[in-house]
């Protein structure tokens, strides 16, 4: 069973119809007894990464994740979700995030050009670090992914998966040990989602 | 790099899919969970629903069909049509909507803009323009392209990027069902000043217009258009493939 952590950011309902769609048992949840029972455990998120990031402090939510982390549990963070793993967040003002994957998260538009529309929203490539992950086994290089961010994960490059293009390589996925990382979204890139998210059922 | 999106639109009126549509194989084409399964397996980059319904029983049949939709597919959804509060806006998100695009709403009450983009972020708030050519300027045109508010298209559209509209869609009334080409004159009036992304909208009737739209300006970040689709006259597998022989950048 997947937990898919509910702390009361952002619109959980196609991320549990995604589990539903590839056969997997997946539950909304912010019990800790559940999530800490989980095989494997979703942390979602969209929104500005302080307030998250007060709500999962506050709540608790956030040292049971590093106790989860640290025992071994599969965690895959997705959008701001991904961002909360890194270890802290220049989003309006400076912000301390789970430090489960090393680097911290910048704003895109101070590295790109003003042709560059942020947020950086849409359909974009995956470009393949020489890290390898079980998250992608049963995606290749070039597939495409649904974005939807303006700021990134950066000075990340030991963990990182996958980068895509947008003026600068914005950082696409991180893994480092048994924790995941996606700045797309599974839930929202058609087939290609649904085979990251199946592959990290299968971890 | 981006890519840019095809996005078919469908019109729902009670439940049902609207002006019909008309694909080989498809046994219950106004269906719009299996529309939406079709347009998903068949290239489309994101779809959008319009609500036209009138009554709060067609209103409640949309969102039930809404549910179905998000939990069969997995692309961006946006919703538009009788989004007039924040209690709009938090009853389609609720049901798997991605995106909600207010118009005649926000005209009526800019200050949803705002509301919104505050409460579920920028990039969940779509502003939709119906616009058309009056005395040499684009006016803003509400209740559906019925009525002229008498508001400058290019300062509205400024307006609402500044109260934190995500995106825009530009419909040219001028152009729309006329099927010789997007506005592409109207559409280069407002990627000038657009600092969102722009989706185009109003007038394709071939694969050659949106080849020509994402060549002329290639700010333009999307070509959304509905009875070319659904009529078959444009499949959107064929248009990608256009566009990639053409290096406009598309999502096979």
């Amino acid at each position: 069973m997947t937990a898919i952590v509910d702390y009361g950011v952002g619109n959980l309902f196609s991320l549990k119809s995604s589990f539903a769609y590839i056969g997997q048992d997946a539950v909304v949840t912010s019990d800790e007894s559940v999530i800490r029972s989980a095989d494997r455990v979703i942390l979602p998120g969209v929104g500005a990464f302080g307030d998250a990031a007060k709500k999962l402090f506050d709540s608790g939510l956030a040292k049971v994740l590093t106790e989860l982390a640290n025992e071994g549990k599969p965690i895959l963070g997705i959008c701001l979700g991904m961002q909360l793993l890194f270890e802290k967040s220049y989003e309006y003002g400076e912000h301390k995030g789970l430090g489960l994957i090393k680097g911290s998260i910048k704003p895109i538009a101070a590295e790109v050009s003003s042709d560059y529309k942020i947020p950086h929203i849409g359909w974009n490539a995956l470009q393949f670090t020489g890290n390898k992950s079980p998250l992608f086994k049963y995606i290749k290089e070039g597939d495409f992914v649904y974005f939807v961010h303006s700021y990134y994960g950066a000075d990340c490059d030991e963990s990182l998966i996958a980068t895509a293009e947008y003026g600068i390589n914005v950082a696409a996925a991180v893994n480092s040990g048994n924790v995941y990382g996606t700045q797309f979204h599974p839930e929202k890139s058609g087939e290609v989602g649904m085979k990251i998210l199946k592959a990290f059922c299968e971890i | 790099m981006i890519t840019k999106r095809i996005i078919p639109c469908l019109d729902v009126k009670d439940g049902r899919v609207v002006k019909g549509v008309n694909f080989l194989g498809l046994a219950d084409v106004s269906s719009p969970v299996k529309l939406a399964k079709f347009y998903s397996d068949n290239g489309a980059d994101e779809l959008v629903f319009y609500d036209i319904t009138a009554s709060a029983e067609g209103r409640a049949l949309f969102t039930d069909i809404l549910c179905e939709v998000a939990s069969t597919i997995f692309i961006p959804l946006t919703v538009g049509g009788g989004i007039n509060t924040v209690d709009d806006f938090d009853r389609v998100l609720k049901c798997g909507a991605d995106k909600v695009s207010v118009n005649s709403g926000a005209i009526r009450n800019p200050d949803l803009i705002n509301a919104a983009a505050q409460k579920y972020g920028d990039q969940c708030v779509v502003l939709s323009v119906d616009a058309k050519r009056v005395d040499g300027t684009f006016h803003v045109f509400a209740k559906g392209g019925r009525e002229d508010t008498g508001m400058d298209a290019i300062e509205w559209i400024k307006r609402g990027q500044s109260m934190g509209a995500g995106e825009i869609v530009l419909n040219s009334i001028d152009t729309d069902g006329v099927k010789n080409g997007f506005d592409l004159e109207m559409l280069g009036a407002v990627c000038e000043i657009a600092t969102v992304p722009v989706i185009a909208s109003g007038g394709a009737g071939s694969i050659a217009h949106f080849t020509e739209l994402f060549k002329a300006l290639p700010k333009v970040d999307a070509g959304l258009a509905a009875s070319i689709f659904h009529f078959g006259e444009v499949d959107i597998r064929d248009l990608k493939s256009t566009l990639t022989k053409q290096n406009i950048n598309v999502r096979i």
